[in-house]
C-alpha cells in the first residue's frame, strides 16, 4: 500500500528544504554546529571543496565512516556526494541511508559521457547546472533538485550569480514563448521538450532550484536569494572562516530574511574574517569544476 | 479571512498557494508584526529544528502562544506537528510546546523510507486522502481532549486539539485541498463564536 521512492516524495523532501542552509561538513562536531545554527541539512564529505582543490588529485566519495558518523550526530537530513557516473558509489551511499545524494562537479567525473540514471534509485539526488538546458537534462536523467554550479571552493560569488541568472532569464524567456516555440527552444537548449513545456506553464524549473559554489557571507546567501534561489548550499564558506557558528547563524537568518537589509548589516558586523577566497582570473582552466558534466 | 504562513523555512509556497486557490488571503509571517490581524497561522514542512532555531531568534514563540491560548487557529504539518507538540520524543526541548501530545521525530525512518498512501480521515469524507510522508513523524502519546483525525497502520498520524491541527503529512504537496478547507472551517467557527 505505502509507495516509497515516487517522484512526489523524492522532489517533495526537497521541498521541505527551501528558504534553509545545507552545510558542507567533514566531522560529527561540524554536523552538530551546523544544526544547532538552524541548517536544514548537511552534506557529509571527507574535504570540503577549498581543501579539494588544495591536495588536488582524484576526488572520491567519502570514507563511509564520516558518512555515519555525521548521520548519528544529527536529525537533520544528511546528504553526501558521489562521482558523476559512478554508480556505485550512489549505491553504497543509498544503502547506507543517506537522505539525499549529490551527483557532484566537485568530485573527479567517473563517466566523461554519462550521468547516472537517477530514476532507479530510491533516493534523491542533487545535481548543478550552470542554465536551463543542464539543469532539464539532469532532471529528465530523475534529478529531484538542481543547484547552480557556480565555482566551488572559491569563495567567489560571481559564477553562482551567472548561472542563476543565466537560468531565470531562460526559464522567462520559455515562460513567454507561444507553444509552438518550444520545440525549436529544446533543440536550442538541448532538453527534453516535455520539460520545457512544463518550465512555460510553471514559470520555473519543476524541482526546487538551489544556489551552490562560491557562497561565503551573510550577503551573498541573501544575494542569491534575491536572484531568485530556493535555498543555498555552503561548501567552505562556513568552516572556513574565522568563527563558524557565528557565520553558519547569520548565514541561515540572511536566508530566511533575505530583503531585511538592516539585520543583515547586523548580522554582517564582527564577524570576523570570511575564507580567503580565489580571483577566478587566476584558476587554470583545468581547475574549473563548473565545466565538469554537461 | 487572512491566514498566516509561517515562512522561517520549508514549504510555505505550497500552503499559500492552495489558501489562495480556496479564495482566503495569505501572509506570510517572519517576525512577529506579521502576526497583526490574522484569523488563523499554518506552520509548514521543512526542518523543525531550523524552524525552533528561527522562531526563538525572532521571539515569535510568546506571541504565538498567547494568540493560541486565545482560541486562534494553528495548523502545522510534518515539521509544524513537531513545533506544535508539548513532548518530542527522546527529550528534546519543546518548541511552541501548544498540543498535548508527544511526537517521535523521523519515525518512519530516513528518506529512502518516504512515503505515500491513502488514508481515512472520516472528518472530510468518505473518499481516501493521498498522503505523502515525508521523514514524518507520529503522534506516540495523545492527551485528553486531543481528537484522533487519522492513522496510517497503527500510528497517529492527524489530531486536533480545540483550535489546533496536526499532521504529520504534508496535504501542501497533493491537489487535495479538504484538509485545508477543514482548517479555514477551524476559522470560520471560532469567528461565529466570536461574534
Amino acid at each position: 500500500m505505502a509507495k516509497t521512492g515516487t517522484e512526489v516524495v523524492k522532489r517533495g523532501m526537497a521541498e521541505m528544504q527551501k528558504g534553509g542552509v545545507i552545510m558542507d561538513v567533514v566531522t560529527p562536531e561540524q554536523a552538530k554546529i551546523a544544526e544547532a545554527a538552524g541548517a536544514c541539512a548537511v552534506m557529509a564529505l571527507e574535504r570540503v571543496p577549498s581543501d579539494i582543490r588544495a591536495a588536488g588529485g582524484v576526488a572520491r566519495m567519502a570514507d563511509p565512516t564520516i558518512v555515519e558518523q555525521v548521520m548519528k550526530a544529527v536529525s537533520i537530513p544528511v546528504m553526501a556526494k558521489c562521482r558523476i557516473g559512478h554508480i556505485v558509489e550512489a549505491r553504497v551511499l543509498e544503502a547506507m541511508g543517506v537522505d539525499y545524494i549529490d551527483e557532484s562537479e566537485v568530485l573527479t567525473p567517473a563517466d566523461d559521457k554519462f550521468h547516472i540514471n537517477k530514476r532507479e534509485f530510491t533516493v534523491p539526488f542533487v545535481c548543478g547546472a550552470r542554465d536551463l538546458g543542464e539543469a532539464l537534462r539532469r532532471i529528465a536523467e530523475g534529478a529531484s533538485m538542481i543547484r547552480t554550479k557556480g565555482e566551488p571552493g572559491t569563495g567567489n560569488i560571481v559564477e553562482a550569480v551567472k548561472h542563476q541568472r543565466m537560468m531565470q532569464a531562460q526559464i522567462r524567456k520559455v515562460q513567454a514563448m507561444s507553444e509552438d516555440e518550444l520545440v525549436a527552444e529544446a533543440k536550442n537548449l538541448g532538453a527534453p521538450y516535455e520539460l520545457l513545456l512544463e518550465v512555460h506553464r510553471l514559470g520555473k524549473l519543476p524541482v526546487v532550484n538551489f544556489a551552490a559554489g562560491g557562497v561565503a557571507t551573510p550577503a551573498d546567501a541573501a544575494l542569491m536569494m534575491e536572484l531568485g534561489s530556493d535555498g543555498v548550499f555552503v561548501g567552505s564558506g562556513i568552516f572556513k572562516s574565522e568563527n563558524p557558528e557565528k557565520f553558519a547563524r547569520a548565514i541561515v537568518q540572511a536566508t530566511t530574511h533575505y530583503q531585511d537589509y538592516e539585520l543583515i548589516a547586523e548580522l554582517s558586523k564582527g564577524l570576523g574574517t570570511a575564507m580567503k577566497g580565489i580571483d577566478l582570473n587566476t584558476l587554470r582552466d583545468e581547475e574549473r569544476m563548473a565545466v565538469r558534466g554537461w | 479571512m487572512k491566514v498566516g504562513v509561517l515562512a522561517l523555512q520549508g514549504a510555505f509556497r505550497e500552503h499559500e498557494r492552495i489558501f489562495s486557490s480556496l479564495g482566503a488571503e495569505t501572509v506570510l509571517v517572519k517576525k512577529v508584526e506579521h502576526l497583526d490581524s490574522l484569523d488563523g497561522l499554518v506552520i509548514p514542512g521543512g526542518e523543525s529544528t531550523s524552524i525552533g532555531r528561527l522562531l526563538r531568534e525572532y521571539h515569535l514563540i510568546e506571541p504565538i502562544r498567547e494568540l493560541a491560548a486565545d482560541g486562534f487557529p494553528v495548523f502545522g504539518t510534518c515539521a509544524g506537528m513537531i513545533v506544535l507538540a508539548k513532548r518530542i520524543h527522546g527529550g528534546e526541548e519543546p518548541h511552541l510546546s501548544l498540543m498535548d501530545i508527544e511526537v517521535d521525530r523521523n519515525s518512519f525512518g530516513r528518506q529512502r523510507e518516504s512515503f505515500e498512501a491513502d488514508l481515512d480521515i472520516p472528518e472530510i469524507g468518505e473518499e481516501p486522502f493521498p498522503a505523502v510522508f515525508i521523514r514524518a513523524p507520529h503522534v506516540t502519546e495523545v492527551g485528553e481532549g486531543v481528537t484522533v483525525l487519522a492513522r496510517y497502520q497503527d500510528r497517529v498520524v492527524g489530531v486536533r486539539e480545540g483550535n489546533l491541527m496536526a499532521l504529520s503529512f504534508h496535504p501542501e504537496l497533493t491537489d487535495d485541498t479538504r484538509l485545508h478547507q477543514y482548517f479555514l472551517k477551524l476559522i470560520e467557527g471560532r469567528a461565529r463564536v466570536a461574534v
